[in-house]
């Protein structure tokens, strides 16, 4: 079947977009046909979310070329990406919290009739126009921003993780809506982590891969093998092997950690698992899956809901990030911006925990500061010649003065959430080497990492997290990067995937939507 | 990718930017030093000793009270209440004197001073309260229980203590201004409190990211409740010595400072934002300022020109600011 | 519009029920108004016309600084150069009318008023444009419009058409009803309501609500901050005019309205986060917090117990309103 470029609805073309040094985007493609759903896939950090602010209009690319139906345009903003026929549904509701669902609808010019038509085919026949949005339950604003959507009558629709935080009879029935746009004169392109998803309504399937476009898939059965494929390309080989670990490092005795049974108000279901001193243990999750709030409840930023936690042995609850540091344990998150003040130096950065403390707010002891900040500048090799203001530094510099802050200090144990996101891989090797090296000196590391193909180079084991439950512990030795992908999606080789945990890893809990699962 | 060749001025232009961006102190030092020397062009054989004594004298209280705006601005607040409170202390003190003596009435005065910083402290850092709002608020508390002291003592009077006048606006030969013996001892505390004490770079942290202070294990509301105390004292001790400067006592004595004392922090360099600034800056702030208005008024400029000139020279500095640090 | 009418049809008591939830602080603060005006009235049996003309005057130019302060408050801003605005156009409405025909002065308050909306659009664009704060840009501009006002006429001087000051003096109809409660409610209502129901009144809620949503939502956010800052430029001037008409003259000393509106606007349930809130809470904080005032001088409590009772006020609405949110954000 040929397809002339004319016959395409919307046509994307070698889109690049940079931030700085990081590259986001290299050169993306997308080709999509009248009446068909198209899928956008790729791993974490493959571009897409770049990808769709640029085709919405709401980031300028700094090269390619978009058209739809043949018109060359670029949009500046999302109000002309929509006058141009794309729409978006983002991956968080987009409404005006303080203003009622007919003042939205005005505001982005929608056409009630056909929007309250729309919500009736979403189930939400009976959603009050004049309530205001604060008031409303997530998957309800969802399922507004999808009706929304529809009834703008765009000519590509644009839904990015839109079934994320919905309950599973709703997905089914945005699922169904969607299919029922296949075949019209109108396309779809649907972003999804959820493969079965992809496999219910998509026709075709763009994959994305360091910010390029590496292969389109006709979406059959089984096509899901393929996707994986190309999501993860040549990725094993870029890196050399970890030098071997002592595969009997893992000590034995009182783990550091004991998590029984951790739950979240959201989206963390029943956690458990045990980090042992000198052993770094991986953590795969898909993203959404729990693990940020897994995390947020071990450094001490939130409590838990259900479960116990016990550091070397004891019962142990936080109430802020005081008492967790108290009690050994340090967190690396992946968002720079949250751990560092940026307009301060290097210095201050590295000193701030030691400054915390009540006592810690008389005069500094410049000279022993400096030793210590010294020995963490040595122990992450920090390039320091843009000292005075952190957020001059590069990404990869940035994230080892976090590190930095704590190794200063001394470490028992370390949570590293995404410590690698976004930076060089010059740094990212070293960073997982000094992982290594704080449990061969008998530190315990939580790792969770986007990148899967970082897994067996940093960890001794790993444990895989999907719809906030504990699904696989896979030992370092067989997590390459196929299993490590397939267990994140829950995919068991040879065994089709059981219709119940599909559907609860669907279901949003705390979300009680008309007709849901309590 | 296009624009790589912009501005052939580059370097220069970079070089200044970096200058300003990294020791805003220097070019603000510059801009005094071309005030001063306007000063002399416009009015020659102006600038003297007695001349500098006159607007050290004048700019010291409001150093005082920008050094509260600094304090406070670096953790994205603000102290719009050292008016109310320096008023306070400087009537409280003129209205005690007579009866408990010189000592007691200041300590009382001080006290005053600290359980307004408390209050607002723990309504900043507790309740989270905007710091807008809550200093605000404090302003018109202690304002109103001012002015009912004030009844209660209509008939005992109020004198302005001799030596808070001998502080404020007495000089030694003639030339070096007595408060300064108060300023300088209390400047030095808070430059090096700020450098090199962890209270001061918790400041700093709380204003530039307080989640990144959160998960260092900082507890902000301990370090806002302290600043907030330390603030009302600075106030307490400028509102002493603008009653001994202006040998009065008035429940809205320092009123028309606050608004001014806001503009030194934010010429010296002091973010509103938080995070960036220091109390350098400031106190040319405060000179600067100072000696716009001495050289205004020598030129016979009315009151007008000074107040619109204050407005531009604000906006102008923090729109440079904003351009050079590239944020907002 | 059919499914709206529908919607709205569909359930009356719904919709008054909705109505009254979004705006249960409003109704609350006008039913403690009432309370306060029985009590006031229980404690001085002769508090009747004369004082509630004398209520509606005095809060005239702080209930429009408030409407003022509210706008730009909603779209997320804040305005400390009010105060100063009002003097300016003040005191260029006195000396224009000084001496003048009433026929002139129609013209002069229409000049104001279009003075006002240019004061307004210049501190929008001044903090659109610099991106410095919006705090420090108006803080700023605040001594700039003082220093016009302090041009314009250097001590308290000029006069005012004598319709202007009829247009607030004394009642209309009944007795009860002051004329310059009437001008206040006519001329919020005849701004504010249309406005509000505009694109451009959604808009400015929405880029105080949530600006990126609002960027999504295709509003252009800059342009809308603009015009909230030229809205409440046209309200300063309104409260300027109503300044001059009261006292007959202009003064150029700006009065506490600044900082007074911001009171005003908290109290009066207008969210300093922006997004959330009215004009009418504002205007009805307004008239309490002088009531509370009359009603101390009528107890012989020391007046001055006002002031820290506005305080109080101020920051115990403030503190219980964060610690619901809170509570609300831990559960």
């Amino acid at each position: 079947m040929t397809v002339t470029a004319t016959d395409l609805l919307l046509e994307a073309t070698g889109v690049s977009k940079t931030y700085g040094a990081v590259v986001a985007l290299r050169s993306a493609s997308l080709a999509v046909r009248p009446g068909e759903v198209h899928a956008l896939m790729g791993a974490n950090g493959a571009g897409k979310s770049t990808f769709v602010k640029i085709l919405t209009g709401a980031v300028h690319p700094d090269g390619g070329t978009i058209a739809v139906r043949g018109r060359q345009r670029i949009a500046h903003s999302p109000a002309e990406a929509r006058r141009g026929g794309v729409v978006s549904v983002y991956q968080e509701p987009s409404l005006i919290p303080d203003l009622d669902i007919r003042s939205n609808l005005r505001l982005t010019e929608t056409p009630v009739d056909r929007f309250t038509a729309w919500l009736r085919e979403l189930d939400h026949a009976d959603l009050d126009l004049s309530s205001q949005a604060r008031r409303l339950p997530l998957a309800t604003l969802r399922i507004i921003d999808l009706a929304r959507a529809l009834a703008i009558e765009p000519d590509v629709l644009l839904l990015d993780e839109m079934t994320a935080a919905l309950p599973a009879n709703l997905t089914e029935r945005v699922l169904e809506v969607i299919a029922g746009i296949r075949g019209g004169d109108r396309s779809v392109i649907f972003i999804s982590h959820r493969l079965i998803e992809i496999a219910a309504v998509c026709d075709r399937a763009t994959v994305l891969r360091e910010g390029e476009t590496v292969g389109v898939v006709d979406v059959t059965a089984g096509s899901e093998e393929r996707i994986v494929e190309l999501m993860l390309g040549q990725a094993a080989h870029d890196l050399p092997a970890r030098a071997d670990v002592s595969a009997g490092s893992r000590a034995a005795g009182t783990p550091r950690i004991s998590a029984r049974g951790l739950a979240s108000e959201s989206r963390l279901r029943d956690v458990s698992f045990d980090l042992y001193p000198g052993e770094v243990l991986g953590v795969v999750a898909l993203e959404g899956q729990g693990q940020d709030e897994l995390f947020d409840i071990l450094a001490g930023s939130r409590r838990p809901r259900g479960g116990e936690l016990l550091v070397d042995g004891t019962p142990t609850s936080f109430h802020h990030p005081a008492d967790a540091i108290r009690a050994g344990l340090v967190y690396v998150p992946a968002d720079r911006a949250e751990a560092l003040l940026m307009q301060r130096s290097v210095r201050e950065n590295i000193a701030l925990p030691f400054s915390a403390r009540l006592r810690g707010w008389g005069p500094i002891n410049l000279g022993e500061e400096r030793r210590r900040v010294d020995r963490g500048i040595t122990t992450l090799q920090i390039d320091t010649r843009a000292a005075g203001e952190v957020r001059r530094l590069s990404g990869g510099n940035q994230q080892k003065v976090t590190i930095a802050r704590w190794v200063a200090g001394g470490v028992r144990t370390m949570l590293c959430f995404d410590p690698t996101r976004g930076i060089d891989i010059g740094t990212k090797q070293q960073i997982y080497l000094l992982l290594r090296e704080l449990a061969a000196a008998g530190s315990a590391v939580l790792l969770y990492t986007s990148e899967l193909k970082e897994i067996q180079q940093a960890c001794d084991r790993a444990i895989v997290i999907f719809g906030g439950r504990v699904v696989a512990e896979i030992d370092a030795a067989v997590a390459d990067e196929p299993t490590l992908l397939r267990a994140a999606y829950d995919l068991r080789p040879g065994a089709p995937m059981p219709e119940t945990v599909a559907a609860e890893a669907l279901t949003e809990a705390g979300d009680p939507s008309p007709g849901s699962p309590a | 990718m296009t624009a790589v060749s912009r501005g052939r001025s580059g370097v220069s232009a970079a070089d200044l930017r970096r200058l300003f961006r990294d020791r805003p102190i220097i070019p603000l030092v510059a801009l005094l030093a071309g005030l001063v020397v306007l000063s002399e062009i416009a009015r020659p054989g102006i600038v003297s000793p007695e001349w500098a004594g006159v607007i050290l004298r004048t700019a010291v209280p409001l150093a005082i009270l920008a050094g509260c705006q600094t304090l406070t601005m670096l953790t994205a607040g603000i102290d719009l209440s050292v008016g109310a409170v320096a008023s306070m202390t400087g009537f409280l003190v003129a209205t005690l004197v007579g009866n408990v003596g010189l000592g007691p009435a200041i300590a009382i005065a001080l006290a005053a001073a600290a359980l307004a910083g408390v209050v607002t402290g723990v309504g900043v850092g507790i309740f989270r309260v905007h710091p807008l709002i809550m200093t605000l608020g404090m302003s018109l508390v202690v304002l109103g229980l001012a002015n009912v002291w004030q009844l209660q003592m209509v008939q005992t009077g109020a004198g302005v203590p001799a030596e808070f006048r001998t502080l404020g606006s007495g000089t030694q030969v003639g030339v070096v201004p007595n408060s300064l013996l108060v300023f300088v001892p209390l400047a030095i505390l808070i430059l090096v409190g700020l450098r090199r004490t962890g209270f001061g770079r918790l400041l700093y942290a709380l204003g530039d990211n307080p989640v990144a202070a959160r998960l260092a294990g900082a507890r902000g509301w301990q370090v806002l409740i302290v600043l907030y105390v330390i603030s009302a004292l600075l106030a307490a001790v400028a509102g002493f010595l603008i009653s001994g400067l202006t040998n009065t006592a008035s429940v809205t004595l320092a009123d028309s400072y606050v608004l001014p004392s806001v503009a030194a922090a934010v010429i010296g360099g002091t973010s509103i934002l938080g995070g960036r600034g220091g109390y350098g800056g400031t106190i040319v702030g405060a000179l600067i300022l100072t000696v716009v208005t001495s050289l205004l008024s020598s030129l016979g400029y009315p009151e007008a020109v000074r107040q619109i000139l204050f407005g531009a020279i604000i906006v102008l500095v923090a729109a440079a600011y904003t351009r050079v640090t590239g944020e907002g | 519009m059919t499914a709206a009418a529908a919607a709205r049809r569909s359930s009356a008591g719904d919709f008054i029920a909705g109505w009254a939830q979004r705006n249960a602080w409003t109704l609350s603060l006008i039913g403690f108004f009432v309370l306060l005006l029985l009590f006031t009235r229980m404690i001085q049996p002769s508090y009747g016309v004369t004082g509630v003309q004398g209520l509606a005057i005095s809060v005239l130019p702080l209930a429009l600084a408030a409407v003022a302060q509210a706008i730009v408050v909603i779209s997320g801003g804040i305005d400390l150069s009010i105060g100063s605005m009002m003097a300016l156009t003040s005191v260029v409405s006195a000396t224009l009318m000084k001496d003048q025909s009433g026929e002139f002065g129609v013209i002069v308050v229409l000049a104001v008023l279009g003075l006002g909306l240019v004061l307004g659009a210049v501190n929008g664009a001044l903090v659109v444009l610099t991106r410095v704060p919006d705090i420090v840009v108006t803080l700023a501009m605040s001594f700039v419009w003082a220093g016009c006002a302090l041009l314009v006429l250097r001590t308290p001087g000029g006069g005012s058409a004598d319709w202007l000051r009829e247009l607030i003096l004394g009642s209309i109809g009944n007795e009860w009803i002051p004329r310059a409660a009437v001008a206040l409610v006519v001329v919020v209502a005849v701004i504010w309501l249309p406005l509000r129901r505009s694109v451009l009144g959604l808009s400015l809620y929405a880029i105080g609500s949530d600006r990126l949503a609002a960027f999504r939502s295709g509003i252009p956010v800059g342009r809308t901050k603009i015009a909230a800052y030229t809205i409440t430029g046209l309200f300063s001037a309104l409260a300027g005019l109503s300044l001059t008409a009261s006292t007959g003259i202009g003064t150029p000393v700006p009065g506490p309205y600044t900082l007074q509106s911001v009171a005003a606007v908290v109290l009066g349930g207008v969210s300093l986060a922006g997004g959330r809130g009215g004009v009418f809470g504002p205007l009805v904080a307004v008239v309490i917090l002088q009531l509370i005032r009359t009603d101390m001088t009528f107890l012989k409590v020391n007046t001055n117990f006002a002031t820290v009772a506005q305080g109080i006020i101020l920051v115990g609405v403030v503190m219980v309103g964060s610690l619901i949110q809170i509570r609300r954000s831990r559960s």
